[in-house]
């Protein structure tokens, strides 16, 4: 078959690419071999257009065992116990097919962390949609919660925490995150780096079909009115399976026949073959006769192109191929030996004793092409607003009209859906700032939450960046942990249009700013690039997803008053910013300024002292202040246990609004028994942290002095009413 | 007191129920659906989960599975028998409790903390517990629905066969406190012998108060004495 233009404009290359396609082979490719490139070099395998901003990440801490690079990251929590974890994107398939999509993300990402010898012992996700008006957000929405759960409440992780966001920039471009979280023995990780020569290639798992062909490659360029006709390239989950693959894998893994192993994922058999032998500077050669197919007649280019889903490939030491199949057998699963290791440097396929194709690894993964792409710098935006113009409303309407919006209501309609139980460990569920999950068998502990601020890296990408790192670690520490280190799914526009990429660089930059200050490194993540419609970018919506520890669990904390009469303090300055608020896309639908400045020193000295008054047992409860500002904080922590709150005016109240709904950083509400007060503002004055006393808890009632007085009841049947009737 | 799991392919919730019964001080062993020889034991605790990936309809294929026909003689030879949601499923379609699990009435998955009160507390399964005593229980199904013939759901009723139904903080058994549509509220079942219960709460995630509470304790308690 002749290569013409359309066919490499069809494998998502640009006639530059072919070029040096032509050149590194130093001959024409057939269409086998342009398949396999089309794979390994489109966006979401490559990081063509992100590697060079992604080399300026930190990624390294005292606890950071494995960073970016690997299936996932790994730190060291002590004891011999590692955590390992990574988010991931399944966006596009996602808006196509939002059951299967969302399935197989998670599917996907579960895969990655027990390819290291990890149990998986948390799901969580990040899940954007269109505005609720849009025709297709509501099917989207069941269906997107239904793959998610359908999949993790099957195999039996828990799914223990996300965010649910709706912002019109995904009208036509879902963001569907999933992250996994798994625990490993420090000594019993496993890589995905190939070692040996003429060692077996063993294809284990699923037999492969010929569905989700191109996926990846669909996920890397933009959708238009065709996108439908992508339905076939969406892969399809079966947690089944997996679930079968993954008890057999950690079986496998007790004793050390496996020498290196990958999942198939994007891209899988290639990306998985190619990744091996580039990391260990091998050679494979495979015969594709022996790839279990689901489907007959199925061509070397479909499989090697298949993304279908619950499959491994792992090469195994000499000799242990017996012990090895009699487990695979035992759980129902193939195990195929469909090649070996070898030193020639380069993929080869044979198919009916035939070479098919073959290329150089090195073409393949490390002369991939690297761009440079155009971008330009943000300024930062002017606050037009003028809060004494806007209509006058009511404080409480205010306080109403953000409760009851989508994006505040309680989500328990979505969380119900997820078995957040199962395993036994989960100490703190959905709704508190993170989830805790207790190491199975020891009195530690983990807190992980995943965050995202759409409307403030797109209003100014470097302080968006910054910010969403910092909410991520007030979020792990207001649970009482130590944050440790992060995961990041970056979803973007598309990387050839300069604003775009500006808005790449610069949140990467925002990111590299707090990471570093607050020693809070990157050890795995994921770049999905072309999330937009017909020249329609979404919102710059870097996803980050932390993980803290807890080295001893006694008493999970949350959010949630705790008792009445109870001092609230509130940590950290409130200046009232009202630039890209809640309170004013709420009321007035105005998405406008700049976001909340971050102090980076003050955020540091802030949430390391909470988290001292955590561990000298000095609090109750513990929430951090964001989307809507204290008023909302106060009411998440009255709502869960309807006990009610008297908050007073400050005397140098400068305007009601401003300080109650402005979104200033790096603060947190405490409440703290009365006994304790004392000894709590003894500490405070003595590390010069800024506080204020602002109130105390009572019975029943929601009341700002002389302003507001609500009963909780009716506030929390306001925040529940929206899911239920959507 | 000897324990024994059957783990199917599918099923997850079998390391959280060992770990309750060894907790709980059984000796316990897991069993693999292929065996074809159960190992001796005073309970049999078939778990939770997705046997066989819920494909057909839950419970359906490990109902007929080579362990199975050992489970049925030891239930009738008196042997205890306890199904946990999957597992209750699977002893409705083994014929061992009469009745079926239909579709959660919202065709939902839920999974949540849910109030039960005991119904039958004259049991090898629930002697510890008080008479209507309210537990709160984490349920997490699709198919927890409940339905039986009328016949049988008389028979359940005058026999007092019924062990547990949903019901709010206070004890009220009414609609807006049914989880899932179960005819009557009816959360767990007996045999006429009162030897196997079948249950779609989940008592094994309720055994310690740093993850959730300890109402679930008294079950194994009532078993182990």
């Amino acid at each position: 078959m002749k290569i013409t233009d359309k066919i490499i404009k069809n494998h998502g290359l640009n006639l530059e690419e072919y070029k040096r396609i032509q050149k590194l082979l130093k001959r024409n490719p057939n269409l086998l071999e342009l398949g396999i490139f089309s794979a390994m070099w489109n966006e979401h395998c490559s990081y063509k257009s992100s590697r060079i901003h992604l080399k300026k990440l930190p990624t390294k801490n005292k606890h950071v065992i494995q960073g970016p690079g690997e299936n996932a990251g790994v730190i060291d929590i002590g004891d011999n116990d590692a955590i390992v974890f990574k988010i991931e994107s399944h966006n596009h398939p996602s808006y196509i097919e939002p059951y299967q999509g969302a399935a197989t993300g998670v599917g996907g990402i579960l895969r990655d962390v027990f390819t290291m010898g990890a149990r998986p012992i948390a799901l969580l996700n990040s899940i954007h949609f269109g505005s609720p008006e849009h025709p297709k957000t509501k099917s989207l929405l069941n269906g997107v919660v239904a793959g998610i759960g359908g999949y993790g409440n099957c195999i039996g992780i828990p799914t223990v925490a996300g965010e649910t966001k709706f912002n019109e920039t995904y009208n036509e471009n879902i963001l569907v995150n999933a992250m996994a979280v798994g625990h490993v023995k420090k000594n019993k990780i496993f890589y995905s780096q190939a070692k040996g020569l003429n060692k077996s290639v063993v294809y284990v798992g699923s037999k492969t079909g010929r569905d989700g062909i191109h996926g990846a490659s669909m996920a890397s360029a933009e959708f238009d009115e065709n996108s439908e006709e992508k339905k076939p390239t969406v892969q399809v989950g079966d947690p089944f399976t997996e679930k079968l693959l993954l008890e057999a894998c950690l079986e496998l893994m007790k004793d050390d026949s496996i020498i290196s192993i990958q999942d198939m994922g994007a891209a899988g058999l290639t990306s998985s073959s190619v990744e091996m032998a580039s990391k260990g500077s091998l050679g494979i050669e495979l015969e594709l006769d022996k790839v279990p197919c689901r489907e007959e007649n199925m061509t070397p280019y479909e499989m090697m192109l298949s993304e279908s889903q619950e499959r491994m490939l792992i090469i195994l030491e000499d000799n242990k191929e017996k012990e090895a199949r009699k487990i695979f057998e035992k759980w129902d699963l193939d195990f195929v030996i469909i090649g070996k290791t070898n030193n020639s440097k380069n993929l080869t396929l044979k198919f009916n004793g035939e070479i098919k194709g073959e290329i150089p690894i090195d073409a393949l993964a490390s002369e991939a092409p690297v761009y440079d792409r155009k971008w330009i710098k943000k300024k930062l935006p002017k606050n037009k607003f003028d809060l004494k113009k806007l209509k006058k409303i009511k404080l409480e309407d205010a306080l109403i009209k953000i409760l009851s919006s989508p994006n505040h209501s309680n989500k328990s309609w979505i969380t119900d859906q997820y078995d957040q139980m199962v395993m036994c460990d989960t100490a703190k569920r959905s709704g508190a700032d993170a989830a805790i999950i207790r190491i199975h068998n020891k009195d530690k502990a983990i807190a992980v939450s995943v965050d995202s601020s759409a409307n403030y890296c797109k209003s100014h990408p470097i302080t968006g960046g910054k910010q969403i790192v910092c909410e991520n670690w007030r979020n792990i520490i207001s649970v009482g942990a130590k944050p440790i280190a992060i995961t990041n799914c970056l979803n973007f526009g598309n990387p050839e249009n300069k604003e775009v990429m500006g808005e790449f660089a610069e949140c990467i930059d925002g990111i590299k700013e707090a990471c570093e200050f607050l020693n809070y490194p990157i050890v795995s993540g994921n770049v999905s690039f072309y999330n937009g419609t017909n020249k329609k970018n979404i919102f710059p919506t870097p996803v980050i997803g932390g993980v803290g520890l807890i080295k001893k669990l006694t008493k999970p904390l949350d959010h949630s008053f705790k008792q009445e009469k109870s001092e609230i303090i509130l940590i950290g300055k409130t200046f009232g910013h009202l630039g890209q608020s809640c309170f004013l896309k709420e009321n007035y639908s105005l998405v406008e300024g700049t976001p909340p400045e971050i102090n980076l020193t003050n955020e540091k000295n802030n949430g390391e002292m909470v988290l001292k008054l955590i561990n000298e047992n000095l609090v109750n409860s513990v929430h951090d202040v964001s989307n809507g500002g204290l008023i909302i904080s106060l009411c998440e922590m009255s709502m869960v246990n309807r006990i009610g709150v008297k908050v007073e005016k400050p005397k140098n109240l400068r305007n009601l609004f401003e300080y109650f709904f402005g979104e200033d950083q790096g603060r947190y509400v405490l409440e703290i028994d009365n006994q304790q007060i004392s000894k709590v503002e003894k500490i405070l004055k003595l590390n010069n942290i800024y506080y204020e006393k602002i109130g105390h808890t009572q019975k029943k009632y929601f009341e700002i002095d002389g302003e507001l007085k609500v009963d909780i009841n009716d506030l929390f049947k306001i925040n529940n009413n929206w899911y239920n009737s959507y | 007191m000897r324990s024994s799991v059957i783990v199917f392919p599918g099923s997850n919730c079998d390391r959280d129920i060992a770990v309750a019964l060894e907790k709980m001080q059984f000796k316990n062993q897991m069993v693999w659906h292929k065996e074809t020889k159960l190992p001796k034991t005073d309970l049999i605790v078939i778990p939770g989960g997705f046997s066989y990936g819920d494909y057909l309809r839950s419970g359906a294929i490990a109902g007929k599975s080579l362990i199975i026909d050992e489970v049925i003689k030891a239930a009738a030879a008196g042997c205890l028998v306890l199904g946990i949601c999957n597992g209750f499923q699977i002893l409705t379609e083994t014929g061992l409790l009469k009745g079926t699990l239909l579709r959660n009435k919202n065709l939902k998955f839920i999974n949540k903390d849910v109030n039960l009160i005991v119904r039958n507390n004259k049991t090898k399964f629930t002697s510890k517990y008080k008479l209507n005593q309210i537990l709160r229980i984490n349920i997490a199904h699709n198919e927890g629905n409940y339905f039986t013939n009328p016949q049988h759901l008389e028979k359940l009723k005058k026999e007092n066969l019924i062990a547990f139904k949903y019901c709010d903080e206070k004890g009220d058994i009414n609609k807006d406190s049914n989880p899932n549509g179960a005819m009557e509220n009816i959360a767990g079942i007996f045999n006429d012998k009162k030897n196997i219960l079948g249950m779609m709460p989940h008592p094994e995630r309720m055994i310690d108060n740093t993850i959730s509470n300890s109402d679930g304790v008294n079950l194994f308690s009532s078993l182990i004495s």
